[in-house]
């Protein structure tokens, strides 16, 4: 019994770092339908950001993560208003060679500036070692990024369903038109949401750190983790690429215990299945309003 | 688009097609351009530059071709003995800090012993990178630096699938391969041009298992990296530690690119073995199955951690932090060593690449590969025969390597001293400490494998 309590934690806080480095995709990619493959670059940044501030200038953890956060949402705001908002009406094609042209550009200027080899990352001691709750030793570190995972899907959704912002990138999603035609300004409101996206792959990179590490290739290395969650989660909801993560994060790690002779191909197996089953992924808003 | 390629339809249309006709606007221009004898201006400027290209080029050829012509009479006559040599490493990627180890050794070897080669020799190094697990790229590489650089050795041979690769190449190829870190037994196999100079996961797993076997240990599991080290060691360690009466409770292999290791960790907790052999191709990923055995509890219970060097790799061992502490490993070299040819090797090492480097067991396979070579260029007099290079090296020793005596047997796998190493804190930073000098050994597999074992 504890056995299966353990495994489904893992289970668990594995999903959430696949949420955590995914969340911002499902931001830009999801809302606001720019096939943003570059979502890498960000957090990568982020990683980069947090690593730096604490290996060079001894800043704490948490606060690392929070400058990060602020400095590469501010890039991505940037970006946005210099590049990305010229794709916006262009064809799929184009949107992925010019995000994918960036990852290659990024990749470059990252290990000149950092070197080729990835960044270690020193937690800070209370994130080290396992704590005991309810008799059960948890890995500390993992303990936090379910804490995070948790704090920011519940942020995320106030901010989505709860507040004037949400209600405006939500209509402007719906029809473009439309919102501009009741005086929302679009153009503003991407950019801001986009910087949003940005600001969260930032926060899951550098959270993330330690598991997935930070080294130039780190875009491309994981951009399938990303993909996976956006394609499993569905398009247009936040809710769904929680879900998704939560779901292959669960299982994968169960299958790694159970069946560790299969452990690699089942994340693939697992998406394969579940996009025959619904293409448009398991939390399809489609469906409900075609 | 017609408009925008209006300019080039003057010259991809035949004269007087009905484009041509709309663009030249003169009736009288295309009766003559019918009858080619006149030209527009456009097409007149094109010619003109073109020849004028042409001959420009005809010119610069010429110049090149005289120029190279006298540089290679001068390359055969005075620097004929300028060796080549290419070298594949992992420069980039997750794992470019090991190709690192391997590459700072080979320079600073060179840099130190290029004034000892013949007089008039010299080496070149032509370096590749093969960005990681990668045999095909390998390969390809091994391929342009013999046929279009004319290297005369090979060497690298990071990874025992890319080393693979190019071993095979040799054999055709007829170039001598000293492969410096490939661990996999069935390498050296491959091709009669191929010698080691680091270590297989043979010699270091079956004693270990033998030992571990000894300390009376009655039950083990085994967790590698799924790549042909990682079943070497696997085996190796099996064979060593059942021979001795030990008991295997079961073995997991791990995909290389896998990022989440705890849930493997949680199953070898939960069948609560008495030690537990752990295999990773060293670099980031030692960190994080040593992170992962931490977080899920096994260094902290009675479970004891054991393998090869790999997994307390030296230069990742500030990164494991604390996690790592007193967990026992088998290898070849540790910087820690107090031999006085190692500190002779560390403090060269630390003048050149500063204080806070340190070599490792990967650094080590480099610095012992090119000494080899520089000696079999030596030998020869900087004339680079196959055949003579091989048989040399076959036989080459150096009793005084900063990890103690190594040769290279028959077979061109390396003969070297073993260590029992135990993760200590000294002089505040983390080391494997040498706690005795196990014995020297070959390639097990080799012997098992020639007696019908």
């Amino acid at each position: 019994m504890t056995t299966l309590i353990t495994i489904l934690f893992f289970g668990i806080a594995y999903g959430m770092i696949l949420y955590l480095i995914s969340v911002g995709l499902s931001v830009t990619m999801g809302l606001m339908g720019f096939v943003n493959l570059a979502h890498g670059v960000f957090a990568m940044l982020g990683g980069y950001a947090t690593v730096t501030l604490m290996n060079r200038f001894a800043v704490p953890f948490l606060a690392s993560l929070a400058i990060g956060c602020i400095v590469v949402s501010a890039i991505g705001f940037v970006l946005e208003r210099v590049f990305y908002r010229r794709f916006y009406g262009r064809s799929e094609l184009d949107q992925v060679l010019f995000s994918f042209g960036l990852i290659l550009v990024a990749v470059a200027l990252v290990r000149i500036a950092w070197g080729p080899l990835a960044q270690p990352i020193q937690l800070p001691n209370y994130l080290k070692g396992q704590v005991a709750i309810f008799g059960l030793a948890l890995p500390a570190y993992r303990l936090a990024l379910v804490g995070f995972g948790a704090a920011i899907i519940a942020g995320l959704w106030f901010v989505f369903d709860r507040t004037l912002f949400g209600a405006r990138i939500r209509a402007a999603v719906d029809n473009r038109a439309m919102a501009q035609s009741i005086g929302i300004n679009t153009s503003r409101l991407f950019a801001a949401a986009f910087g949003l996206g940005t600001g969260l792959a930032a926060l899951g990179g550098g959270l993330g750190a330690d598991v997935l590490a930070i080294a130039p290739a780190y875009p491309l290395q994981y951009i399938v983790y990303f993909l996976i969650v956006v394609a499993v989660g569905g398009l247009g909801n936040i809710k769904g690429p929680f879900v998704a993560a939560l779901a292959i994060g669960i299982s994968d790690t169960a299958c790694r215990y159970f069946v560790p002779e299969a452990g690699s191909i089942f994340i693939f197996v697992f998406v394969f299945v579940v996009l025959i089953w619904r293409p448009n992924g398991i939390m399809d808003r489609r469906r409900v309003a075609p | 688009m017609q408009d925008n390629y209006a300019p080039n339809a003057k010259i991809r249309h035949p004269p007087g097609s009905h484009r041509a006709a709309r663009n030249d606007r003169s009736g009288g221009e295309i009766a003559s351009r019918i009858k080619g004898m006149k030209r527009t201006k456009e097409e007149a400027i094109i010619m003109m530059c073109t020849r004028g290209i042409g001959a420009k080029f005809l010119r610069c050829g010429a110049v090149i071709g005289a120029a190279m012509t006298i540089a290679l009479a001068a390359h055969n006559s005075a620097a004929a003995e300028t060796v080549k040599i290419g070298m594949i490493l992992t420069y980039s990627g997750r794992d470019a800090a090991l190709g690192e180890q391997i590459d700072r050794a080979v320079n600073l070897f060179v840099k130190l012993h290029e004034k000892d080669l013949p007089a008039g020799t010299k080496v070149e190094l032509i370096k590749r990178d093969d960005t990681g697990v990668n045999p095909d790229l390998a390969k390809r590489l091994a391929q342009e630096l013999v046929l279009r650089d004319k290297v005369q050795i090979l060497t690298g041979g990071q990874w025992t699938p890319n080393a693979m690769a190019v071993a095979t190449l040799t054999k055709q190829a007829k170039v001598p391969f000293v492969t410096m870190t490939a661990g996999g037994s069935a390498v050296t196999t491959q091709s009669p041009y191929v010698v080691r100079t680091g270590w297989t996961l043979w010699q270091t797993s079956y004693p270990l298992g033998v030992w571990a076997a000894k300390q009376g240990w009655k039950n083990a599991y085994t967790v590698v990296s799924d790549f042909a080290p990682g079943h070497d060691g696997e085996a190796a360690f099996i064979k060593g530690f059942t021979e001795g009466g030990g008991k295997i409770l079961g073995s997991v292999r791990i995909a290389l690119k896998t990022t989440d290791y705890l849930p493997y960790f949680q199953k070898v907790k939960d069948a609560e073995p008495d030690v537990v052999y752990v295999f990773n191709p060293g670099g980031p990923q030692a960190t994080a199955f040593m992170k992962a055995l931490d977080d899920v509890g096994i260094i902290k219970s009675k479970i004891k951690v054991i393998g090869p060097t790999d997994i307390t790799s030296d230069e990742e061992l500030p990164n494991m932090g604390r996690s790592a502490l007193g967990v026992v490993t088998l290898g070849q070299y540790s910087p820690a060593a107090t031999r006085k040819s190692n500190l002779e090797f560390i403090a060269a090492w630390k003048k050149e690449y500063g204080a806070d480097s340190v070599p490792t067991f990967f650094a080590m396979a480099g610095w012992d590969g090119m000494h080899a070579i520089f000696d079999a260029i030596k030998a020869q007099n900087g004339k680079i025969d196959p055949d003579a290079t091989m048989k040399f090296l076959r036989s080459w020793s150096d009793p005084n390597s900063p990890r103690g005596p190594v040769r290279i047997d028959e077979a061109g796998d390396i003969v070297q001293n073993l260590y029992l190493r135990r993760v200590e804190e000294k002089d505040g930073h983390l080391a494997n400490i040498e706690l005795e000098t196990v014995g020297q050994f070959g390639d097990p597999w080799k012997t098992f494998n020639k007696t019908g074992q």
